[in-house]
């Protein structure tokens, strides 16, 4: 059982308390009756899944039942940052990569590094497309979705 | 006393004896006795049939990584623990332990004609025999495998024992509470730690346990333990568990241990726990888990009495029994010497030490030739005699020459220390291979943990203690504890030297019998096969050979297999990889795991305040969710038919009191309330007046139907929403998730008042009739409060929220009081009811009674992908509004286009006929398979208004079918006719609902 | 919220105060390690409200409404438990009209009654933390959860809101058809809690 550090409750708490809820920072377009097939596409299907950071969203459910937004690495399983909605994305610092210490014990360990150096890659992507995803849809417009830049 | 319990030697008393039986004969042991130890003590080595080939087997080890010395043990008919640990299951008075896995007895077993057609058993035997014929394998090969196998056999009845799980949270958890966890202890404890210190044996000690050459601080190893013991069960902020075994370790510290209670006694109070389940979440871990002796690999090493030396020593010097008369040594390294000078100085024979080292250069061999002992250096033992026990051992050189034999009645082993790495690689930390002692030792750590001991690959004792003082009050300091160190004089054994892999005679040609696993019966040889027949990592081998994939997981043959896998592949160790460490460590039983949960604890149930009236009224129950409900109320000699018939007549003739507590309710408050309702329901709220009511629907984004309700406005700023009983949680979730991220600018709070509130469902022509005198402060007046509205007011004296609304087609009236209130005014409302004819009912009448009218019930007409068009709804849909939740799911091509299933009603041709919810709609029956499918039945009932069955169901463009006849095609080849109609049954232009 | 729908809602009633049928009645389990006894009836408001109205609330209700996470205020026999940042689950007697208090607060909040939703459990006794620890996966030392602290968590499958009241007193409220549960729980964890 992980802990997770609750933003508002300014403490680690037992992840028996809370709810995962997707991934974070997608904003509902204020102009929702009037985007485009592919827009809505974008929007309501097409959800990351990388291999290293992933920025997504929990709630608190089962103590100050907020929802709140994570850093979290998908290959250590390790929380790297909790922070408030309508918080920023914060710049979190590309999880390490994996110690080479057994490079001279696994002869797997040659073919294994260019893969490795995939979650990087992938983390990097959502970073890249949400402020483009947002531009086209001009979520910041309005306080609509302002919890979630 | 026994004869092979000596009357000098070990530490339990001779007077506290026990009486136990195994295989039906009586026997004694002593107080504090394993089952191994006493039935040692009894001269007994044969002890079980093994797995694959019934060969007879007996006590290998002293500890929890005993393969072969499983019995079955039982307390009575629902008490029998099957594949328990002779070596770990402690003895006490009227103990029943039986043999396994062999018939009729134990030594005389006609599964062992496995054991003579064992060269048809190889490795891999079961993939490659029964794949032919195909049939063959689920009609002979599966049945037939699946009786012999498994071992062991589970009671039949529930099990009658209480268990229990706790949470707790330490600064400093010890795993193994040797030398190494009792020094860490003491250490995190003196320095202020809170600590807990684990150990799966009965008491703390680990090697000390056996090592007699062991002193520190001029006491001898055990009794400087049972000091520590006594020092740290009096500090208040220690707590030694234990019979207790470390199994899991998880992310964040997280570590799981299995504590056994009850199993070591003979009359356990019935209110004690058998086991309890701990979930420690500690600060720091120090990981103490020392090491696990190896035996040789060589031939005919299976044979009972043959046994780790290590075990033979516990054996002697803590229990007191000598485990043979004539002893045999066969050994890789220094502390198997040990064992030999112990049994020598108890008056034992040791007839040899074979050592397979040429030159051992160590105090300890020179020790052994000065008492006499015959070391025969370079030597292996290449076979041994004897067949339900150990005969004798023949020697050779290593490289080949004169062979010697010896008379022995035990022959003990030792190949060498195994760390016990397995708490750690749960732990996700990576294990370092030292290719010099050729183990596996932890190397970095992936949490706040240390490891030390002989589980980190140390050997000497006084290191041991240092390294464990110095983890234990460096952890300590780290939550903020002072150290307090001293140093200690310390005498030490050695335990140096080791080898892994097959021994000579078991070398890469030979045929013969070397055990590597002996729970799955494993030679080197099969280790080899597979590596012939292709494959190259460990991960493959021990699949292909199942090498270590038994219950003990391989403690004492993993690291033997992998060594001579990687020596017929002609790779270093490392490169052929090591398997996964996996928990649990041993065995839990699955009432530890359950703990509380069981019997009224396995789920929630909840019932509504009015239950026990319900129960008063004989109701039966269903289950929706984790709510009771009551289902329908059957009067003497009527079936639930009848009873749903008499309540649906009674309904709709005169009135009905339906318990309707168990539907959500969210209280909406905040100037922006109705703002916030807008966009998370279809319809319009701005415009709805305070004291009426309206359905609201309610859709996901992708515009399909996600919940429903009746909302009314108690106030401007306030409203009173209902959802579906089952849907009360998500629906609050998913409005919480839109407030909370998406509309934080609107002024409004979502607060769950379900379990406030209980309701009276009163519905039916004379509902008002029925309310009315109990109501003050309200007109109810069709005028008044015509349908759809809501009023606060009182009901039976009670404060109330009185709702004029109706599912079942009929005036009717939900009276919401205060959930406390709810028996006596059920009392009071059900006293008028009866005045007028009415009825109580259930669920089961509710839902005919609203499917005669067409209502939907979102998760029985709908499944998610049902849109609000589908079902008819499309007058729910604010038609003006700019934005709602589902505005854009509900444009999407596919929800827009035609062959969308709509809902219509079906009835049958022949009346009589009825259908079932689920079944497939197809427009020809003669179609040949499969069939074109045109939609299904969702609601299916018969409807005694109609005097006739009627359906709801989902079809492909439904509304332009209607009038048409489609088929039903029902199991055995007959379709039943039906044809296409309204949804609508009853009432369809709904004056009875204005009363 | 001027307007409401119960213009006629008459504060007498010529009938006799209803009946009250609790849940848990009779419940009890009891050793000298800890007992497990159902708590009484009491008034309840779930009060929700942005920090700029605090101190209006703070005022009607008499008690300083706690601003940090776990953080209880006591006044008389009212107490106001902070849940959330914008979340206090307000206590005290039963007979206390905690609704009526806030009617005419103009402060932008919300307040609901709640009095019969929830169900209080008071468990107490020198194991009283183990026998929480059976369902409740918090610390609750009384370094880690000192006396005054309150939270909502989880015992087993049930929410629970959990306040220390005093070193061995803690009081559980849970909804009241998972009542029947919690109680069975801790008195199975009281049973446990017995054994050491």
């Amino acid at each position: 059982m992980l802990l997770i550090r609750c933003p508002y409750c300014e403490e680690d708490r037992p992840e028996l308390e809370f709810r995962h809820a997707g991934q974070a920072h997608i904003a509902r377009p204020a102009n929702m009756a009037e985007i485009s097939d592919e827009e809505f596409e974008e929007y309501f299907f097409i959800r990351q899944n990388p291999k290293g950071l992933y920025f997504e969203r929990w709630r608190h459910i089962h103590g100050c039942a907020r929802f709140f937004n994570a850093a979290r690495d998908t290959v250590s399983d390790k929380f790297v940052k909790t922070y408030k909605a309508g918080e920023k994305k914060p710049s979190v610092a590309k999880p390490k990569a994996p110690p080479a210490k057994r490079a001279a014990a696994q002869p797997a360990s040659a073919k294994a590094a260019p893969k490795k150096a995939a979650p990087t890659k992938a983390a990097a992507k959502p970073a890249r497309k949400a402020p483009a995803k947002r531009a086209s849809t001009g979520g910041t417009k309005t306080r609509r979705g302002a919890n979630k830049p | 006393m026994t004869a092979h319990r000596l009357p000098k030697a070990g530490r339990l008393t001779p007077a506290r004896e026990v009486r136990f039986s195994f295989d039906g004969k009586a026997m004694t042991g002593l107080d504090g006795d394993t089952l191994a130890s006493a039935l040692l003590a009894n001269d007994v080595h044969l002890v079980g049939r093994s797995f694959k080939y019934h060969r007879p087997r007996g006590i290998l080890s002293a500890g929890s990584e005993e393969p072969n010395a499983l019995v079955g043990i039982r307390r009575d008919a629902a008490r029998q623990t099957p594949n328990v640990r002779a070596t770990v299951q402690e003895i006490y008075d009227g103990l029943e332990a039986v043999s396994q896995n062999r018939w009729p007895s134990l030594s005389f077993d006609t599964g062992a004609v496995n054991d003579l057609a064992a060269p048809f058993f190889s490795a891999g035997f079961y993939y490659k025999t029964f794949m032919w014929p195909k049939l063959a394998w689920k009609r002979l090969y599966e049945p037939n495998i699946r009786a012999a196998a498994g071992l062991g056999a589970a009671p039949d009845e529930p099990d009658p024992d209480l268990y229990a799980s706790r949470y707790a949270h330490c600064d400093v958890l010890i795993a193994g509470g040797g030398a190494a966890g009792i020094a860490a202890a003491v250490g995190a404890a003196e320095a202020g730690a809170s600590v807990i210190l684990a150990d799966e044996q009965s008491e703390i000690g680990g090697a000390l346990r056996f090592e007699a050459g062991a002193s520190i601080d001029g006491q001898d190893g055990w009794s400087w333990a049972r000091a520590q013991m006594a020092k740290l069960s009096a500090m208040p902020n220690v707590r030694v568990l234990t019979r207790c075994t470390v199994f899991g370790y998880h992310a964040q510290n997280m570590v799981v241990l299995a504590e056994r209670l009850t199993d070591h006694l003979a009359n356990p109070a019935p209110e004690m726990s058998r086991e309890r389940l701990w979930q420690v979440r500690a600060k720091h871990v120090i990981l103490a888990t020392g090491a696990i002796e190896r035996h040789m690999v060589f031939p005919g090493n299976d044979r009972p009495g043959v046994m780790l030396a290590s075990a033979a020593r516990s054996y002697l010097n803590h229990f007191g029994v000598a485990v043979g008369k004539r002893v045999g040594i066969y050994t890789a390294n220094d502390s198997a010497y040990y064992a030999a000078l112990d049994l020598k100085r108890a008056g034992q024979k040791v007839q040899a030490v074979v050592d397979l080292r040429e030159d051992p250069k160590s105090a300890i061999v020179e020790e052994a030739r000065a008492a006499g002992i015959e070391v025969l250096t370079g030597h292996g033992v290449v076979a041994t005699n004897g067949r339900l026990r150990v005969s004798g051992m023949i020697a050779r050189p290593r490289d080949g020459g004169r062979e010697r034999s010896f008379s022995v009645d035990a022959l003990l082993t030792s190949a060498g220390w195994t760390p016990s790495v397995h708490l750690f690689s749960q732990s996700r930390g990576k294990l370092a291979f030292d290719a010099g002692r050729q183990i596996f030792l932890p190397g970095e750590n992936a949490q706040e943990c240390a490891s030390i001991g002989a589980c980190s690959g140390m050997e000497d004792l006084a290191a041991v203690l240092d390294a464990g003082y110095a983890a234990g009050e460096q952890a300590a300091r780290k939550v903020g504890g002072s150290a307090s160190s001293t140093m200690r004089k310390v005498q030490s054994e050695s335990w140096s030297g080791g080898m892994v892999g097959a021994g000579p005679g078991a070398g890469a040609d030979d045929t013969s019998r070397a055990f590597v696993d002996f729970q799955n019966d494993v030679t080197a040889k099969d280790i080899r096969q597979a590596v012939r027949e292709g494959m190259r990592s460990i991960e493959h081998v021990k699949r292909f050979t199942t090498n270590g994939m038994a219950t003990d997981q391989g403690k004492t043959s993993n690291l033997h297999g992998l060594a001579i896998a990687a020596e017929a592949l002609d790779k270093p160790i490392p490169e052929v990889g090591l398997t996964t460490f996996r928990q649990p460590f041993t065995p839990v039983t699955f009432g530890a795991l359950v703990g509380h949960n069981r019997g009224a604890l396995f789920d929630v149930t909840r019932r509504t305040p009015m239950h026990q009236w319900a129960e008063n009224h004989g109701a039966v129950f269903e289950d929706v969710g984790n709510w009771k409900r009551a289902w329908y109320f059957p009067r003497a000699g009527e079936d639930k038919h009848a009873a749903v018939a008499r309540e649906c007549r009674t309904v709709r003739a005169a009135a009905g009191v339906f318990d309707a507590s168990t539907l959500g309710k969210i209280e909406v408050v905040g100037p922006d309330a109705a703002a916030f309702l807008e966009l998370m329901y279809t319809n319009p709220w701005q415009k709805l007046g305070v004291g009426r009511c309206r359905y609201g629907l309610m859709l996901r984004e992708d515009g399909f139907i996600y919940d429903d309700g009746v909302i009314g406005r108690i106030a401007d700023g306030r409203f009173h929403v209902t959802t579906t009983t089952g849907g009360a949680p998500r629906v609050l979730q998913h409005m919480e998730d839109y407030l909370q991220t998406e509309f934080p600018h609107l002024n409004v709070w979502l607060t769950s008042a379900s379990e406030q509130w209980a309701v009276i469902a009163v519905q039916g022509p004379k509902a008002r009739e029925i309310i009315a005198p109990l109501v003050e402060g309200c007109d109810i007046s069709d005028e008044a409060m015509p349908h759809m509205s809501v009023r606060e007011c009182r009901v039976g004296g009670a404060p109330a929220r009185l709702f004029r609304m109706s599912f079942t087609g009929e005036r009717g009236f939900e009276i919401n009081v205060p959930a406390d209130y709810g028996p006596a005014v059920m009392e009071m409302v059900w006293a008028q009811a009866q005045n007028h004819g009415a009825c109580m009912y259930g669920t089961e009448t509710m839902h005919v009674l609203r499917a005669e009218k067409g209502y939907i019930i979102v998760g029985q007409e709908t499944d998610g992908t049902v849109t609000p068009n589908d079902c008819g709804l499309d007058w729910a849909i604010g038609k003006k509004k700019a934005d709602f939740v589902g505005i854009r799911g509900l444009k999407r091509p596919d929800l827009v286009g035609g062959g969308r299933k709509q809902l219509v009603g079906l009835l049958t041709k022949n009346q009589k006929h009825s259908l079932d919810e689920g079944a497939q709609i197809v427009a020809d029956p003669q179609q040949p398979k499969p069939m074109t499918m045109l939609g299904h039945v969702t609601s299916a009932y018969w409807s005694p208004t109609l005097g006739r069955s009627f359906a709801l169901a989902l079809i492909a463009d439904g509304r332009a079918r209607l009038g048409e006849t489609l088929f039903v095609p029902m199991p055995g080849g007959k379709a039943i006719e039906v044809d296409v109609t309204g949804t609508v049954f009853y009432d369809e232009s709904g004056e009875k609902l204005h009363g | 919220m001027a307007k409401r729908a119960k213009a006629a809602m008459p504060a007498a009633s010529a009938f006799p105060v209803p009946r009250r049928d609790g849940v848990l009645i009779g419940r009890m389990t009891a050793s000298p390690a800890v007992t497990v006894t159902p708590g009484g009836q009491a008034s309840r408001l779930s009060l929700r409200a942005p920090e700029k109205s605090r101190a209006v609330l703070s005022r009607a209700l008499g008690l300083k409404l706690p601003e940090t996470p776990r953080a209880t205020v006591q006044a008389g026999s009212r107490t106001a438990i902070w849940l959330g940042p914008d979340e206090w689950l307000v206590l005290d007697d039963p007979d206390v009209d905690l609704m009526a208090g806030m009617a005419t607060v103009k402060a932008l909040h919300s307040a609901v009654d709640i009095s019969h939703r929830n169900q209080a459990i008071m468990v107490a006794g020198p194991s009283v933390e183990a026998t929480l620890n059976a369902g409740c996966p918090l610390d609750l030392s009384e370094t880690a959860f000192p006396v005054g602290n309150a939270t909502r968590t989880v015992l087993g499958k049930a929410e629970i809101v959990l306040w220390r009241t005093d070193a061995k007193t803690f009081r559980v409220e849970c909804w009241r058809s998972f009542a029947d549960y919690c109680f069975t729980l801790l008195a199975s964890g009281a049973r446990d809690a017995a054994m050491g």
